[in-house]
């Protein structure tokens, strides 16, 4: 085998590796997304369930991804699930905004919701929201469905 | 080139008990046996590449088991070159590369003046047209040749040569024959031939080691040896069919498998 | 019964005595690679018979799973209503598993067997007995080199067939089951996880690499100098590799992707 051609063939697919490498990580992954980020501020609520909360989960308002959960932890004063989010500086909410988790479609992942309320003051760094609601838990739903079924009767 | 010693056994074969030998300078010994003896594990015990269970050989005065790998190397380079039975040259290379090899490997010459040195060699054993063919398209007895000139390109001291006249016809054999004599002479270096041909061998000999049952049976000048005692010897030496090693494997009466039952149809 | 005891003990010795030579061969190849910059064209050239040269079975067997794996994904999906998610099925199979795995045990069959045979056949040719002799050391001029270039090739391989099997995927889904492109890679892009799960495959492929070599470079070294031997060595190799390369995987995704 000619040392030049060696030399170009194995070039080329040292190349296409990593092309393909680049195509992966861009295209085909959430790279892009990590770069987005920008400035973070962080704002703490707790939950009584957060059902299949998980870290990274969204967190939207009005449909709209506003930032991500960026820790989950057991508040075990308070004996409720202690929810970080990470939201985006270019976002700012009312200190009375509320924070639910929420379904995507039937059986989707769980994200959390924001409603903004109508507070001149905004959340900042370190704060807390106040009004949460709760995951669903279906067992729970359906326990109550029942439960008021049987009352009617 | 001394030899004390030596045992080496693999598994539970001993294939050598207690070998001595010395190998002088500027002398072409021959190392013979019958086939199977390991006599090429004895060229790989000599060489390094095999460690012995007991014994030492001393290569121009060290003591090449002890030895760092570094070492070994280094002494390999400045003093051995081998010939083995296939020639063993490196197939995706071709002849000159081959020849070159060594002298790439180990030298920082410029590459005209390995050119002129790979011609030189293969000049030596008659090949020099043959340099851009490569090992496969080569017969065997050219291959051998090539491996010649390769294990010469360092001009070692000493040489060793694994069985170079087995399987060859006449001619070959008689230029192998040839050049095994004159580059001892012409480049004064150490031949270390081992082998069974005992016609050819004797016949460039200086000394003999005859090696059977893993042990020195013999060793002398090739007159000597023709002169020998011992009949085992005598026989080897002469190749005669039956002597001390018999003929006849078996050693039950023929009629014992003629006839097993005896005519009387019973085992 | 004492004789069949025996036997097996024997056998769990000579495994053990053989895992130990290869740790050992494993060492002095590593020592070795400290040479190759000095010949970087011995590299290039293994990189050329080991990697260029299995390339064309990764892209073929990379575009049929992709398109493959399309295909049930939709059949699966298409009962829940969930067709959008084709391409988050296809990707995180790929990426998580398949790419390195299939990949892996591709290697271990086209490229692992090449170098078992021939390393092994130069043993028996008495080759890399005569280099020892030459004082050239083969670890360094015959082993490390295919050792390295294994390792190089078999996370570029991967990256390769994750690429070709997605855009096989793609194919399928966007051509013939009429899925639409921007769906088709936005879903992937919003929830295939750079870090979890590209990341995790190129690491698994990186250590499947390093097992599949080292067990194809050593069976080749060590093997039998017959041609029975060879054959032996050849299908050791490959069915070592590929048990290899499946059993890391399970203890990697346990490692990696723990629940």
């Amino acid at each position: 085998m000619k040392t030049r051609n060696l030399e170009i063939l194995v070039g080329a697919f040292v190349v296409l590796a990593i092309l393909a490498m680049v195509l992966l990580s861009l295209k085909m992954s959430n790279l892009a997304s990590y770069g987005d980020e920008g400035d973070v501020y962080e704002v703490t609520a707790q939950f009584e369930n957060i059902g299949g909360l998980k870290v990274r989960s969204p967190v939207s308002a009005g449909g709209v991804r506003v930032g991500k959960v960026a820790n989950i932890s057991y508040n075990n004063q308070a004996f409720t699930a202690q929810v970080t989010l990470q939201l985006e500086d270019k976002y700012q909410f009312p200190l009375d905004t509320s924070a639910s988790v929420l379904t995507a479609g039937l059986l989707g992942e769980q994200y959390i919701g924001l409603v903004p309320g109508a507070d001149e003051e905004s959340l900042q760094q370190g704060d807390e929201i106040e009004l949460t609601q709760s995951a669903l838990v279906l067992e729970q739903v359906i326990g109550q469905f029942l439960y008021s079924k049987a009352q009617e009767e | 080139m001394q030899v004390r010693g030596l045992s080496f056994s693999r598994g539970s074969r001993v294939i050598f008990d207690g070998i001595d030998m010395d190998i002088r300078q500027g002398q072409v010994t021959a190392i013979m046996g019958p086939s199977g003896t390991g006599k090429t594990t004895l060229l790989k015990l000599i060489g390094g590449q095999l460690k012995p269970d007991a014994g030492t050989v001393h290569v121009a005065g060290e003591n090449i088991h002890k030895l760092s790998m570094k070492a070994l190397y280094d002494l390999r380079r400045r003093t051995m070159g081998m010939l083995f039975q296939s020639g063993a040259l490196l197939t995706d290379m071709s002849v000159f590369e081959n020849v070159a090899f060594p002298l790439r490997e180990h030298t920082r010459l410029p590459e005209r003046a390995i050119q002129q040195l790979v011609m030189l060699k293969l000049e030596v054993v008659g090949l020099r047209g043959a340099r851009d063919l490569m090992p496969a398209e080569l017969s065997g007895g050219m291959a051998r040749r090539v491996a010649l000139a390769r294990a010469i390109a360092l001009d070692p001291q000493i040489i060793m040569y694994d069985e170079p006249f087995t399987g060859q016809d006449p001619i070959s054999m008689g230029v192998i024959v040839k050049l095994i004599h004159d580059m001892n002479h012409a480049l004064g270096m150490t031949s270390v031939v081992v082998s069974h041909d005992v016609g050819e061998t004797a016949s460039i000999s200086d000394y003999i080691y005859v090696i059977s049952g893993g042990q020195v049976v013999e060793h002398g000048t090739p007159k000597s040896i023709k002169h020998s005692n011992s009949k085992w010897v005598q026989q080897f030496m002469g190749g005669l069919a039956d002597g001390p090693v018999p003929f006849h494997y078996s050693n039950t009466p023929l009629m014992d498998d003629l006839m097993p039952y005896n005519g009387r149809g019973e085992a | 019964m004492l004789d069949w005891l025996q036997g097996i003990g024997h056998r769990v010795f000579s495994s053990i005595s053989r895992m130990g030579r290869a740790t050992l061969f494993l060492w002095q190849c590593l020592l070795a690679l400290t040479y190759i910059p000095q010949k970087p064209m011995l590299l290039v050239r293994q990189l050329y018979s080991v990697g260029v040269q299995t390339l064309l079975i990764i892209l073929v067997a990379g575009t049929f799973v992709g398109m493959v794996l399309a295909l049930q994904a939709y059949i699966v999906l298409v009962d829940f209503g969930a067709e959008e998610s084709i391409s988050l099925m296809v990707s995180l199979s790929i990426l998580r598993e398949l790419g390195p795995v299939f990949t892996g045990l591709l290697f271990a069959g086209r490229a692992g067997s090449a170098l078992t045979a021939e390393i092994g056949l130069m043993k028996s040719t008495e080759q890399l007995s005569g280099m020892e002799m030459m004082a050239v050391n083969p670890m360094k001029y015959v082993i490390a080199p295919r050792f390295l270039a294994g390792l190089i090739s078999v996370p570029l391989l991967t990256a390769i067939f994750m690429a070709i099997a997605i855009l096989g995927g793609f194919f399928v889904a966007t051509e013939m089951l009429g899925q639409y492109e921007g769906v088709f890679w936005s879903q992937m892009q919003a929830k295939v996880d750079f870090y979890d799960d590209l990341i995790n495959g190129m690491i698994k492929s990186l250590v499947f690499g390093f097992v599949v070599v080292w067990i194809a470079v050593f069976e080749g070294y060590d093997c039998v100098p017959t041609s029975e031997g060879l054959g032996q060595a050849t299908t050791r190799t490959v069915v070592h590799g590929s048990l290899a390369v499946l059993g890391l995987d399970f203890i990697l995704t346990a490692l990696m992707f723990n629940v």
